[in-house]
């Protein structure tokens, strides 16, 4: 996280992101979100392209980022993002910095690993396995010649490669621990050791075509894993882009200038537009509007704000533009508390341990047991001490764990590239882990069982041509009442001349009579209250737009597999008895809390892990993403909040419901399927471990077992693909 | 014998190598960095691609 560093830098506007070279040419990285396909990457390409003087510009779609060069001062950062945006991507200034290649330089040194290491492999089998199999008798001399040039190869080649291993050994070593790399380590150096004895003493077998093999194998498995965890960094290198949101602030002389928002300070004025987002705590200082405050609330209807009011940073404002006060800084603004909050819920969560590691904790103290064993056992029956080290060696050899190094990667690998492709991003190989251990389902009702906007209720009793006739007045509006309207209307066209009155509605002259849209007092109604609108034509009879949050269609059917699975389910909701009883009965949910504020669902989250339960939090607004971040795992769907998708192990990129319940399968048959790779790992040891320590086992079976048990491994993984 | 088997032994691994440092050459120059986007890249039909690969 050394980009979060980076970012402490000021930045004073966008010109900062700019980095400069020698030779007067200048790169600016843009984070783009949601571009998925070739489309996607033509249409952004060649539409920044055209912005004149642009010189290069490349779409990264593994990470999102895109990269844009030209020459001399002629480019405009801000024209960049905006033709992003306007293309219909989510774009942020990146800093590029000194987090640019961390990750990238990471996977360039496992694949450079993995490439030499394969390398040597076939080479050094080449060279010495052909002596096993026989046909050509070579003269003592030739062989060690053979074990000379094998060894050139296999030693460093292995030292190289093994890096990542003998790394994460130190690192584990020095903290007084120990992980399955130590073993690996071990193993490595050890063999390679032994085959230099040997070789120097004559001897007829070495083996350094066994080190190198193991070298490679397990590599596969790191690489893997590295593609697993480089896919999840691109969410966390979202929130960073994000943290470099930009807002208007007033100067003194009332010139509006562009900062950065964490350069705001208490006391400053900002100018927000229709449709921007509070970068801080603010409060309003004169005039009215209306908020969008569901990421702070959950509330899907738009909240009126009026002068003296405190809005939260993360509201977004959908009435006329202000001017705000602002009342603290970015980071002790409410995003900043959630971003902590979520550190420290990636701390607690950083304390699971692995299945992988808690085999290793069985596995590497047992292993160095049965090879003193072998090795006292030798020295007793009589052997001499060479030949008694030979064949201690030889068990930690044979015993390594190649196997059990791809047993966990490979289906985790196949486990999210499944899930992916039906529309479910995983995060990290272990939230699968978790997730196939929980009891209980913990979902948020709006926005989550919910699709979180308003749809229109009573269409079929609208009279013809009105819902059309309103909707040329609701398109003016960004008020989320009239976007609805809109969304049903479909496209069409604006009226003009529509005037927006804050808390009341829309109004136009036109057809010879005032049009209005609003509020049921604006239209001169009797109406109720909340998710309505009244629309009316002169004098005629007000028609009313009744709108409710409708269930996602599939979400009975999810609950219903997760119940037969034995889960208890339960949802957890900010609105009132009336509404969730409505929503959890249609749902099919019985255990149902309603007027649960954040904290009221923290508490829960906590209760029930005293209870011992395992949590699996379902939720999309801000207000869950203390909750989610406590949870033992945790989905977003793909219409939440930022910070939720961050908060979250998994991010659902569809609109379908149904892939929670499938998740959970997947989940659990990649825990079996981990679990028959490691019965899988643990017979081939029954076998090959007993040869072994008595000394019986050629450098050449073990070469082929090896190999043979991690293919077997892999062939079980992929098995997972099939549905 | 011996003479061919020296000689085909330093073919190998003069070949090997060379190829292995293709390789290097070919993950340091970013090749491997967006094996997705490439994979996406080749549905694109226009020049423009010829270009933004520059």
């Amino acid at each position: 996280m050394g980009a979060v560093k980076a970012e402490a830098r000021t930045l004073t506007d966008l010109t900062s992101f700019v980095q400069h070279n020698a030779g007067g040419s200048a790169r600016f990285e843009v984070q783009v979100k949601g571009a998925r396909c070739a489309g996607c990457i033509a249409k952004i390409e060649s539409g920044v392209k055209a912005i004149p003087g642009v010189t290069e510009v490349r779409l990264n779609l593994s990470t999102g980022k895109l990269h844009v060069a030209w020459h001399g001062a002629s480019v405009a950062p801000r024209a960049i993002l905006e033709r992003v945006r306007d293309l219909g991507y989510e774009a942020q200034p990146f800093d590029a910095g000194e987090t640019l290649n961390e990750s990238e330089r990471e996977g360039r040194f496992l694949l450079r690993c993995l490439a030499l290491a394969g390398f040597g492999t076939v080479f050094v089998m080449g060279l010495t396995d052909g002596i096993w199999y026989g046909g050509i008798d070579l003269s003592p001399a030739l062989r060690q010649a053979f074990f000379w040039l094998a060894a050139a190869v296999a030693i460093p080649a292995t030292l190289y490669a093994g890096r990542p291993f003998f790394l994460s050994a130190a690192r584990a070593l020095s903290r007084r621990t120990t992980n399955m790399d130590v073993t690996i380590g071990a193993a490595l150096i050890l063999a390679l050791g032994l085959s230099l004895y040997e070789t120097v003493v004559g001897a007829e077998q070495t083996y350094f075509d066994a080190a190198i093999m193991l070298a490679f194998l397990l590599l596969i498995g790191r690489y893997l894993d590295y593609r697993l965890r480089d896919k999840a960094q691109g969410a966390a290198r979202h929130l960073l882009a994000m943290q470099s949101q930009l807002a208007r602030r007033v100067r003194a002389d009332g010139a509006v200038e562009t900062v950065a928002a964490r350069d705001i300070a208490p006391g400053d004025r900002l100018l927000l537009a229709s449709g921007d987002r509070v970068p801080v705590t603010a409060r309003l200082e004169e005039g009215a509007t209306e908020a969008d405050v569901s990421l702070v609330t959950g509330e899907s209807l738009p909240a009126e704000i009026t002068a003296g009011m405190k809005l939260e940073a993360g509201t977004v404002i959908v009435g006329q533009g202000v001017t705000l006060l602002a009342l603290a800084r970015a980071d002790q603004s409410l995003v900043a508390d959630l971003a902590r909050l979520l550190e420290a819920g990636r701390q607690r969560r950083s304390l699971y341990v692995r299945l992988a590691d808690r085999a290793a904790k069985l596995y590497v103290p047992g292993i160095i047991i049965l090879a003193m064993v072998v090795f006292a056992g030798w020295m007793a029956a009589g052997a001499d001490f060479a030949h008694a080290t030979t064949y201690a060696i030889a068990v930690l050899i044979i015993t390594c764990p190649c196997a059990l190094g791809l047993a966990v990667p490979a289906v985790q690998v196949v486990a999210t590239g499944r899930l992916f492709a039906r529309g479910l991003l995983v995060k990290s190989g272990d939230a699968l882990e978790r997730l196939a251990e929980i009891d209980t389902v913990i979902f948020d009702k709006t926005g989550t069982l919910t699709r979180g906007s308003l749809t229109l209720n009573n269409r079929e009793a609208l009279p013809p041509g009105v819902l059309e006739r309103a909707a040329r007045l609701a398109r003016a509006s960004q008020h989320p009442l009239a976007r609805a309207l809109t969304a049903e209307a479909g496209m069409g066209p604006v009226a003009v001349g529509v005037r927006e009155v804050t808390g009341a509605g829309l109004e136009v002259e036109e057809g010879g009579s005032l049009r209005r849209l609003g509020s049921a007092a604006w239209c001169g109604a009797a109406g109720g209250s909340g998710s309505e609108l009244w629309y009316r034509e002169g004098n005629a009879e007000p028609v009313h737009f009744d709108f409710r949050d409708g269930l996602r269609p599939d979400a009975p059917a999810m609950i219903a597999a997760l119940r037969a699975r034995g889960l208890r389910i339960e949802m957890l909701t900010g609105d009132n008895e009336g509404t969730a009883a409505a929503i959890a009965a249609e749902a099919g949910v019985d255990a149902w809390h309603a007027r649960v504020g954040p904290a009221e669902k923290v508490a829960r989250l906590e209760g029930l892990r005293a209870e011992g339960c395992k949590v699996l939090m379902v939720g999309d607004g801000l207000n869950d993403a203390a909750a989610m971040a406590l949870a033992h795992v945790s989905i977003a769907p793909g219409n939440a909040a930022e910070v939720s998708q961050l908060a979250s192990d998994m991010v659902l990129r569809s609109e379908q419901l149904i892939g929670v319940a499938e998740a959970y399968e997947v989940a659990r048959k990649a825990r079996r399927l981990v679990l028959e790779n490691f019965a899988l790992a643990t017979l081939y040891n029954l076998v090959a471990i007993p040869l072994a320590a008595t000394g019986l086992i050629l450098p050449v079976i073990a070469a082929a077992t090896m190999a043979s048990s991690s293919l077997l491994v892999s062939l079980n993984s992929l098995r997972l693909a099939r549905p | 014998m011996m003479n061919g088997i020296a000689l085909i032994i330093a073919c190998a691994l003069a070949v090997g190598l060379g190829a292995l440092l293709i390789l290097f050459w070919a993950i340091e120059s970013g090749q491997y960095d967006d094996l997705e986007g490439d994979a996406m890249r080749i549905l694109i039909e226009d020049s423009s691609d010829r270009d933004a690969k520059k």
